[in-house]
């Protein structure tokens, strides 16, 4: 679809309040917790507790013996088939006797009560024998293959890209580094934890509330399980409390354990997780090993990449094979380079799966592409932003998959922006100058340019679309429904705003609903940065189908030319005449039985790819963003603090600008997280940090005390009135910002994250390198 | 398991229940339909179930129910005017963008009335201080924290000062 933009957009780009505001401020809003029916039981799971063995049997009769419990349900009790995994279905839904376990989070059975705190009790009480079997707990014993956890080779998914020749890139190189790099797992930490509903319904089938990101997922899965046809399952989603991918695929298990219950009660039944539970059993981000090499010529032309990244699965592949495409992408970051070679590479280890994360494979490899960069440059004695701005992509430019870029790169002038927003020179001085006076202290400017492909991608498409229904009611309330969930980003705010600039019905009047399988087909996942292009479209081609009626119909009663009827704000004019509200408007359409609702679709437009070479369309387009952090680091300590921060992104068009900041800000403090503090420790493939006692995500005495953001709109034709994403990008860059602000105010190179006063404290320790 | 009866002032109201030794003020709350008080760690350490006892924050899942016999407790829920009109920090946060997936800002909303109460015209630090208990995963806290500004200054106009 070819936007064609409006002669003056009036909603879009303005600043309006959040659509779910009031709910939430005033603690109305009704999260999966906070929905209550009557007969409701109460669930509580049974985990493994070991990394991996052989489960020979289940002892719940202790458990069965308390009062109040009403069933402990195992793989006897599912009346489906058995298995979870969204894109591979690697993985038991409840362990079986005889079969093994294959990491501590394993679920082996549901126990339903009366009380929440009855379910845990009796969960404790369930006795599992296990004969344990040695663990694999790390990428490299997992690649030796001395234990197979799934009978196959550990690692069972490799990708590629092949372009030029980096052999030849090398050969003319004046500069070559080479480079391992680490970057450990984060936990999504979302403040509401896992959590569903799931009740037998009035359809004789099975209705889902619950904490979930993508419903339809949830309805795939659930149909199997129980063995229903998805038209017997329904999915509605409650206000969601954060995901960040985390209920991605995640909502699907749980939701299948609740639904098992349920199912064999006859009774609603209630899931929701202890943060410890949710913190041992569900999804991170994947831990990557890297293996860099890079050949630079002396004014700092990159010639040559060559990566092998290696990625932990954890026990089941679930969503790594997509994530491993988007690393394999991002991987030779945000330039124009002729010669790359990239593998990347999925094992399966005894720990927990990773899965979807803010990024999604990707801010792993761009902080060691970005540590590299940065590394050349400093080499070279070449200005770091000089650097980026010689390698930078550009219009006519082709990426590292060899995908020829013909509009709506915004890349430069990010780096132009953060170059003026920061200061860029006399903030490097400062900080000089600075160090010369301080030899306990030492700050550091660090920069990052990055890249996000928007969207699934080449190989997601097929999943890649979005219906919407709207509907305008009789008293002029317009009834928005979606495929994607909000789930805080908001969602339901850009929706709003679009129907409102297409419709020209009020903000306030227009409702967008909790998202629902019963009303909007498949829609894919709200993941990817995809929603407010993907539904944003199918919002707006249903509104205008509309819109051209009521103009018509308009038209007709004022006698006047179509042309110049105008809609806005729950006015509708022609030329100089007084005008009629929206809403008596409606009460005329009613009478004449114009038909007042309509479906909107919009599609991935299609995308060549070859996955032997990697060489294609790897993303219908790609949003940029550029940052510089300071840093200061306590060389006695090895305390690293984020001082001041400069982030500046190209979206395409800033629907929402509010919005738009939102994600800027929040992004970067996750990610500021991820590249310092947010430390999963393990110990025999269990999780130690299973709470925010010892998992330490950022406070808001941790933010930097300088923040300034800036917003390129480079518009995309295919995206509505020209907006790209900003979900996912708005946490990417700031791992390797802070990560070479690191570097450089230390002297030596950071190659783990995160980077915690411990790891920094070491580097500082090594002799020269 | 015993239960045993407890009496206590809930946003202005008397309310009498009956709770086991070990429940605490959290669970006993929910149980009684007051729903702004989330759950998110159990432990003390994210403040999404922060309440006021006797005008002092407390997280709600480290207080006995039994602890708060004669006491009074404000939540969220109790800073609504009677005709439903938003409390000047409630409006705050809705002007500043302070709200994104919203499971954290009940909390944020009552540690921020606590901190008003006692410092109208809190310093930058003291906000991060009163603040510095309650988590928040995806604003980044740069909004909240002028959210809070701009509720300090709601309350101090005219308009404003009856809602403290």
């Amino acid at each position: 679809m070819k936007t064609s933009a409006p002669e003056r957009e009036r909603v879009v780009g303005s600043k309006v309040t959040r659509v779910d505001a009031v709910e939430k401020v005033t603690g109305l809003a009704k999260y999966a917790p906070d929905i209550y029916f009557d007969r409701m039981v109460h669930c509580a799971l049974v985990i493994a507790r070991k990394p991996h063995g052989i489960l020979h049997k289940i002892d719940a009769s202790r458990a069965q013996k308390l009062p109040g419990v009403f069933g402990i349900f195992t793989y006897k009790d599912v009346p489906g088939k058995n298995r979870l995994g969204e894109v591979v279905d690697d993985m038991p839904c409840l362990v079986a006797e005889g079969e093994t376990v294959k990491h501590y989070g394993d679920v082996v059975a549901v126990v339903a009560a009366s009380t929440q705190k009855t379910a845990e009790e009796a969960a404790r009480k369930v006795r599992l024998t296990i004969e344990e079997l040695p663990a694999v707990l790390d990428i490299e014993e997992a690649r030796r293959d001395e234990i197979r956890i799934h009978g196959s080779s550990n690692v069972s998914v490799h990708k590629k890209i092949r372009k030029g020749d980096v052999s030849k890139g090398f050969s003319r190189a004046d500069l070559i580094i080479e480079d391992n790099f680490m970057a450990s797992y984060q936990e999504h930490a979302y403040i509401e934890p896992q959590g569903v509903v799931v009740l037998p319904d009035t359809d004789y089938g099975m209705t889902v509330y619950g904490s979930i990101q993508c419903p339809y997922y949830v309805q795939s899965s659930l149909s199997k399980v129980l063995g229903f046809p998805m038209s017997k399952v329904r999915i509605i989603q409650a206000e969601t409390g954060g995901a960040f991918g985390g209920k991605e695929d995640v909502p699907s298990f749980v939701a299948s354990y609740a639904a098992v219950a349920a199912y064999n009660l006859k009774r609603p039944a209630r899931l929701i997780y202890p943060r410890e539970i949710d913190i041992h059993t569900t999804s991170k981000r994947h831990p990557v090993k890297s293996r860099y090499k890079m050949g630079f010529s002396k004014d700092g032309e990159i010639l040559a990449i060559e990566v092998d990244a290696y990625m932990d699965m954890g026990a089941y592949a679930t969503l790594s094979p997509v994530v491993m495409f988007r690393t394999l992408v991002h991987a030779a970051g945000a330039y124009s380079v002729d010669n790359v070679s990239v593998d990347t590479y999925g094992v399966y280890t005894n720990k927990v799966p990773p899965g979807a994360f803010r990024g999604f494979g990707s801010p792993q490899v761009l902080f060691a592409v970005e540590s590299m960069v940065d590394e050349a440059s400093r080499r070279l004695g070449i200005d770091p932003v000089d650097m980026r701005m010689k390698n930078a992509l550009r219009e006519g430019s082709r990426t590292s998959t060899d995908q020829l870029l013909t509009e709506s790169v915004g890349a430069v002038e990010t780096l132009d922006k953060v170059n003026e927003l920061s200061n860029w020179k006399e903030l490097n001085e400062r900080v000089e100058a600075f160090n010369r006076g301080s030899l306990f202290q030492k700050r550091g400017v660090g920069l990052s340019h990055i890249i996000y492909g928007v969207s699934l991608g080449a190989q997601g498409q097929h999943i890649d679309k979005s219906g919407a229904h709207v509907q305008i009611n009789r008293d002029g309330s317009v009834d928005v429904r979606i495929g994607g969930t909000e789930m805080g980003q908001g969602a339901k705010t850009v929706m709003a705003i679009i129907a409102a600039e297409e419709l020209g019905q009020k903000l306030s009047q227009i409702v967008v609903h909790q998202t629902d399988t019963a009303f909007v087909p498949d829609s894919g996942p709200t993941v990817a940065s995809r929603t407010t292009m993907f539904s944003g479209n199918a919002v707006r081609i249903a509104c205008k189908s509309l819109r051209e009626r009521l103009v018509k119909l308009y038209a007709e009663l004022n006698s006047c030319s179509e042309d110049e009827v105008e809609l806005h704000d729950g006015m509708i004019s022609c030329g100089q005449d007084k005008g009629m509200p929206f809403d008596e408007l409606i009460e005329e359409a009613f009478k004449k039985n114009v038909k007042m609702f309509e479906a909107g679709w919009y599609q991935s437009p299609v995308l060549e790819w070859d996955p032997e070479s990697g060489i294609g369309q790897a993303y219908i387009t790609y949003s940029f963003a550029s940052q510089v952090v300071v840093v200061e680091v306590d060389m006695i300590t090895g305390n690293t603090k984020v001082l001041e921060a400069y982030t500046v992104h190209d979206v395409g068009k800033a629907i929402n600008p509010e919005g738009v900041i939102g994600q800027i800000q929040g992004g970067f403090v996750q990610g500021m997280g991820y590249a310092l503090s947010e430390d999963l420790k393990m110990l025999n493939g269990r999780i130690l940090t299973d709470n925010f006692n010892t998992y330490i995500i950022p406070t808001i005495r941790d933010i930097p005390r300088v923040f300034k953001y800036g917003i390129v709109e480079d518009e995309f034709s295919e995206g509505p009135y020209g907006a790209k994403g900003i979900g996912e990008p708005s946490l990417m860059a700031t791992p390797p910002a802070i990560a070479n602000a690191i570097s450089r105010a230390i002297g030596r190179r950071i190659r783990h994250i995160p980077a915690t006063p411990e790891y920094v404290l070491n580097v500082i320790k090594e002799d020269a390198e | 398991m015993n239960k045993h009866p407890i009496s206590f002032t809930l946003n202005g109201k008397t309310v009498k229940t009956q709770v086991e030794a070990r429940t605490t003020l959290l669970r006993a709350l929910r149980d009684l339909g007051v729903l702004s008080v989330k759950r998110g760690c159990e432990e003390g350490e994210c403040g999404t179930c922060t309440v006021l006892i006797d005008g002092i924050t407390q997280k709600s899942c480290l207080v006995l129910a039994m602890e708060v016999e004669g006491r009074t407790v404000t939540t969220c829920e109790g800073l609504l005017a009677p005709d439903g009109e938003l409390h000047p920090i409630q409006q705050a946060f809705i002007d500043e963008g302070a709200i994104q997936c919203g499971y954290c800002t009940p909390g944020m909303v009552m540690a921020t009335y606590a901190l008003l109460e006692r410092s109208p015209d809190p310093a930058d630090e003291e906000i991060r201080a009163a603040l510095a208990g309650n988590l928040c995963r995806c604003t980044g806290y740069v909004s909240i924290f002028r959210a809070v500004k701009k509720a300090a200054e709601l309350m101090k106009r005219p308009e404003g000062a009856g809602k403290r």
